[in-house]
Order: C-alpha cells, then structure tokens, then sequence
C-alpha cells in the first residue's frame, strides 16, 4: 500500500530551501531588524531585557552633535582608510601585473606569498607588529639605527628611536599592518582580472610597437576599471569597518590621546563597557550611511561606465 | 509484528524503571584566568564532599569573559549558575538587577560580612544597598621596587615612600646615575594618587549621590604629580600589561611598580623570573592605601542551581583551607579573615629576597577604605585617562583639562 506523504508534495521545495530562511532569519535578519529598534531605546544589557527605555531619536542626536569621541574616531576611521587603502591599490595594480608578466609558471606561487598575510590570523600579525614597533626593542627602529649607519641613506633616518605608540606614529603604524595584510588580497583580484584579457589585444598592441607600460596603461587599465571598482568597493567597507588591527595594536584603548580608535572600536566600546547598547546601535548605523555614502561617491568616480 | 514491538516494550520497561543511582547535577561556573585556577581547587574538593554534583568551569580570556556574561544576562540564554566578575567590572555588574541579591533570603550574605576584608563589600553592593557578589581575593596595594637598581643609585627604601616629593626626587636620581626609569608610566602616579585619602563610602570618581569628583583636589594632585613625572623624565611612557611593559622589566628598564600583591606572583612566574631576589615590595608613599583589582563570585539572577551556586560561593570565599590554597598557587591574597591569620604570611618570599611581604600586604589591606563603586568608573576612568593624555603629551592646562573631563562625564555618564 502506498504511503501518504507526511507533508504535500507542493511543499517539498519550501521545506528543502527553509535551512537558509531559517539561518538567514535567526542570524542576519534578526540581530538587524533588532539593532534598529536598539538605536531608538536605552538599554544596558546588564539590566536585563527590561531594562530598555524608549529615547526616540536621543542616541542619534547625541552621537551626532555631542560625542566627542565619536567624531575623533571618525577621523581616524577615514585617516587610517585613505592612508591603507589608497597606496594598496597604487601598489596592487603594477604588481599584480608584473606578475602576471614575469614569473610565468611560477605566477600562482609568488601571488601566494603574496596573498598569505590576508589569510593569517589577525590576532597573530597584530601581536607581531607589536613586537616590530616596539620603541626600545623593535626589529623596524633596530633597521633604522642599521641604516643609520649607512652614508647618505643615514641623513634620511630618524636620529633616534621612534616610539611607535605616540600619537603622532599611532595612526602610521596602523595603516602599515593594514596595507600589507590587504595589498595581497587586492594584487589577486586584480591578476584575476587581468587574466580575463584577450591575449591579441595585447599582442597586437605589442605588434604595434607599444612598450610593456603602455599596454599597461592604456589597455590593461581601462579594462580594468570594473574590477578597480569592486575591489575599492571592498577597501570602503573594509577600512571603515577596521577594528582587530587597531583594536590589538594598541590595546583595545585606541592608543595614547586615542589616536588609533577607529569607529568600530568606539561603537565596541560604547557597547561593551559603557553598557550603552542603544546608543552603539545608533553608531553602528551612522556607520552604515557613511560607507554607504562612500561606496555610492565611488560609484559615481569609477563604476559610471563599469 | 511481534518482533518489532519487542524491543519498544523493553525499552519504556527500562525507562520506567528506578534509577540505580541518583542522576548527576551539573553546577556551571563561569571564569577567567588565573581566577579559573582558584575554583579548579573548589572543584577538587566538592569532588569530595559533593558527589553528586558535577561542575562544569568555563574559562574565557579576561575581557572577553565579562563580554559573555553580560550577553548572557542579557538575553538570558548560556548563563552559568556561578560568575566571576573582576573588581573593574563591578560596579557595572552590581548596579544593574541580572544578579542575585545576596542580602536576601536564603543567602542572608550580611550575617557572613565580618568574616571578611572590610572594605570588599561595599564596591560589591549596588542599587538599593543589595549585595551582588561575594570576594574571592583582594589585591592590597603595594610599591615593587629593584632593590639592586636602586642601590646601585644610592636610594634607600624610605626615599620612595617618604612622600611623593621624594619618590619623584629618586626617580631623578635614579634616571641620572643608572639611567632607568622610576616608573613605567605617569598614568601609573595618577591611578594611586585619586584613590588616596578616601574614606569608608566614598567613591573614587562619583560619590554616594553620582555627583562627579574629578574636579576635587585629589585629581588636581594627582594629574599634577603624573606631569611632574612627565616632564623630569623619569616614566617609560609604556602601558602596564604590554609586551614593552613586561620586556621593560626584564631588561632592567625601569625599576618600580605600584600595583597589587598579586604582582609578585607574575614577576616570579612570566614577567621577570631571572630577578629572583632582586625584587622587595614596601608600602605605597606618602602613606597612601589603596587595593588594585580584587575577583568576586555572583549568581545570575535566572540561574538554574542557585542554591548550589551558593554552596560553591561559599567554598570560594569563606572556606579557609580554599583560601590559603589559592593564596599559595596563585598569589590570591585571601579576602577571608581567617586566612590572612596563617602562619603562612609570616614566611619569607625568596623572590623579595627572603622578605616576609605577606605582612606588609595584610597591614595593607586593613587601611584600605570600602569604597563607593559606581556603574560609570570605566567611563569616568577613559575619559579622565583621555585628558590626563592631553596635559602630558600637548601640555594642555590641569584646570582646564579637568573641567573638560567633568563635562564629558556628566554627557556621557549621566545622559540617563
């Protein structure tokens, strides 16, 4: 005797595609929609989930027109962006052509080593950047006294050692460990996309007399320009979101005078050990139209004909 | 059919069936390093004495520990039955209601308070004068200094502690003839000098009604002395617990740390081993009393064994022999009475060179004020920290910088 299904068969596909829904539901959908009604009540976790209190629009007003600190990390926030992930792009297009052109066979390899510091545990490449910025015994002012010794090149050094935690070095040190981890991640799309290039449009330029910089220039960027797009797309919300790099480099305090707080470390903060979540939520979605506003300026700079 | 149905019968016969032995109840205890050690040794006991409970320690990394049990008690989902809370995080954790009142019944912590170190429950008592949580360990404040350093400087003992005058003056001389620094950071001058001079029921940055203290004259003194160290030269500008901070000591960089006892333990274990001997510990200068950090044990409010809980609280906090055993493998100065009356603080430590410093801590311990704890410290102490930046690194006025603070706290801290 054939047996009833236990659900209708119109059902099935529903049931089969609910994992995501209800995963998607429970872990994105919900902590989103819940932040929102966060940003608008005060609430310090440690009370408990009744002790929320409906503020309206104060956390924003308050993050927007009173909150010092706030608008400090901000400015780091955008220093730290700008300083990291212009030089990550100027660096990774050459390269990942000049990869692409030199090693040949090896290509993949070298782009590997490229790529191993996007891999790593943050934690581990923070902790070792502490240790090569220390002032008195730091492998990067050791390099330095070295050089030091060398004519001519010693008049460019610094004449004694810098203490990588002063707030005038803080925000340099940051965007070093953030342009080296990221350069990789970036030289590999783009050496993707390179790839994607009709090889005779290369070759015909190349019959054509064009030297290996102006088939760059004038070929390999301009067909480019979607991947550069994407890829300062990611470098937008990347960098404005930036938080284990600063937040471990200097201690989870942002640094002496706050020099490397970032906004995701104050909203953290704000979070974690103010015990105000409603006015973190705010935070969070005033970061949320800053990258949105950034990536639609991007938008209009690079992707018009992308 | 017959054989199907078999074993299904057998089965629910099973179930019904009395257990042979009780089930065993699992008594969750949530903490972080080193303190997990203290309750690894409470644990060992009740193996003993409570059979039939089995204890489940959870060990987080410090910061990030007290960032779970605050989600915990939020969404009331992972909360263990018993919850370590370090000093720092109290008065956030105290003032709000996710924790048992343990004034009340059955606990009736209060008939147990002269048990214990003055001054640990009052930073533990919250909103309403309730009792939040029960201390472990206290950690008496004291000065560590290089003995051979110093020496070799030609600076006695009484030269740093005299008064801050003089501390100041042998970093001086310490800095011109050895070229070590005194101290590892001026903010470290700061962090005693504000909780100096306090009495019983006052707050070190808020006072019983949350108005703000950081105009008062202790603050002045303070960011004063912390410019002073600043602007002789005599700090590493390194912040306690970085990797420069501990390298400093081991290469004989600088030459003293104010913190609490606990801090001999870590220079004996990781921080500077090799200096065994070298090191003494003497009171704070200037006759100052204060305590640095101090664990406590709580029950969250929704927990499931509370009673339980309290048992193994109690073992924590009130049992003499678990007391004494924590203070000799982790350097957890007792918070018990009774503890701190063994013998054991009166034998030497060859790490201080053979100094009984046990004693000096106990006498330490027994002038430190029960002090005001407020939910907002941490945020007075960042934002006091932040300007104490601005008067150091660009010489911003102390009056000035002190307004700004008072003003950033009542914004920040008092929005509510």
């Amino acid at each position: 005797m054939k047996r009833k299904p236990w659900i209708p068969a119109r059902w099935a596909p529903y049931v089969f595609i609910s994992p995501f829904f209800i995963l998607f539901g429970a872990f994105g959908l919900f902590p989103l929609l819940f932040s929102i009604v966060l940003s608008f009540h005060q609430w310090d976790p440690v009370a408990g989930i009744t002790g929320m209190h409906f503020v309206g629009l104060d956390n924003f007003a308050y993050a927007l027109m009173r909150d010092d600190w706030l608008r400090k990390a901000m400015f780091n926030t955008l220093w730290i962006a700008l300083v990291s992930g212009i030089p990550q792009h100027l660096v990774a297009l050459p390269l990942a052509w000049f990869l692409n052109r030199a090693f040949g066979r090896w290509r993949n390899a070298v782009t590997g080593a490229y790529f191993l510091p996007f891999i790593t545990s943050t934690v581990a490449i923070s902790l070792v950047f502490s240790s090569l910025f220390s002032k008195d015994f730091g492998l990067v002012n050791a390099a330095f006294a070295a050089l030091r010794e060398v004519p001519v090149l010693g008049w460019l050094m610094p004449g004694q050692s810098i203490d990588w935690n002063q707030p005038g070095y803080t925000k340099w040190m940051i965007s070093a460990v953030v342009f080296w981890r990221y350069v990789g991640w970036n030289t590999v799309l783009y050496m993707s996309a390179i790839q994607t290039i009709p090889g005779d449009l290369l070759e015909a330029a190349q019959i054509d007399g064009a030297s290996a910089r102006q088939r760059f220039l004038h070929i390999v960027l301009p067909l480019l320009k979607p991947m550069v797009f994407f890829a300062v797309t990611l470098s937008i919300i990347g960098n404005l979101q930036l938080f284990e790099e600063p937040f471990i480099l200097t201690g989870g305090t942002g640094g002496i005078d706050q020099a490397g707080k970032t906004a995701a470390m104050h909203m953290y903060a704000v979070a974690f050990m103010d015990g105000d979540f409603g006015t973190a939520s705010a935070i969070a979605w005033l970061l949320f139209l800053m990258i949105s506003g950034a990536t639609w300026i991007n938008k209009r700079l690079l992707g018009a004909r992308a | 059919m017959r054989p199907r149905i078999l074993p299904l019968l057998l089965a629910g016969l099973a179930a019904l069936a009395p257990p042979t032995h009780a089930a065993r109840t699992t008594l969750t205890v949530a903490a972080f390093p080193d303190l997990d050690r203290s309750a690894k040794i409470a644990i060992e006991s009740w193996a003993v004495t409570h059979p039939d409970v089995q204890v489940k320690l959870t060990t987080r990394a410090y910061a990030d520990h007290h960032t779970a049990m605050t989600t915990a008690i939020a969404t009331g989902a992972n909360l263990p039955d018993v919850m370590a809370v370090d000093m720092d995080y109290l008065g956030k954790f105290a003032q709000a209601s996710g924790l048992e009142d343990l004034d009340g019944p059955p606990y009736d912590a209060q008939a147990i308070a002269p048990l214990l170190s003055h001054f640990t429950l009052g930073p533990a008592t919250g909103a309403g004068r309730r009792l939040r949580a029960l201390p472990a360990d206290i950690g008496p404040g004291a000065l560590f200094y290089r003995a051979d350093l110093l020496t070799r400087a030609g600076i006695a003992e009484s030269d740093l502690t005299h008064d801050w005058d003089s501390y100041l003056a042998a970093g001086r001389k310490l800095k011109a003839a050895t070229g070590v620094y005194l101290l590892a950071s001026a903010i470290d001058l700061k962090d005693i000098v504000i909780r100096a001079g306090l009495a019983d029921g006052q707050g070190i940055f808020f006072d019983a009604s949350g108005k703000s203290q950081v105009e008062s004259r202790r603050f002045v003194q303070a960011f004063t002395l912390a410019r002073a160290a600043r602007r002789a030269g005599i700090d590493a500008k390194i912040a306690a617990w970085s990797s420069e901070w501990s390298e400093g000591f081991r290469r004989d960089r600088v030459a003293t740390q104010m913190m609490g006892s606990w801090l001999a333990g870590h220079l004996k274990n990781w921080i500077a081993p090799a200096q065994s001997g070298q090191w003494r510990s003497a009171p704070l200068p200037g006759g100052a009393a204060a305590s640095w950090g101090g664990s406590y044990w709580a029950i969250p409010a929704r927990a499931e064994h509370k009673a339980l809980a309290w048992e193994f609280i109690k073992t924590l906090s009130l049992d003499r022999a678990q007391q004494l055993e924590a203070f000799k493998r982790l350097d957890a100065f007792p918070a018990l009475i009774a503890a701190q009356q063994d013998d054991y603080l009166s034998q030497p430590i060859a790490y201080l060179g053979g100094q009984a410093a046990r004693l000096q801590w106990r006498a330490a311990s027994e002038r430190v004020p029960a002090l005001h704890v407020d939910r907002y410290d941490r945020v007075a102490n960042d934002i006091v920290n932040a300007e104490l930046d601005q008067v150091l690194e660009h010489d911003k006025p102390i009056a000035q910088a002190l307004a700004d603070a008072r003003v950033a706290i009542d914004r920040r801290a008092r929005r509510y």
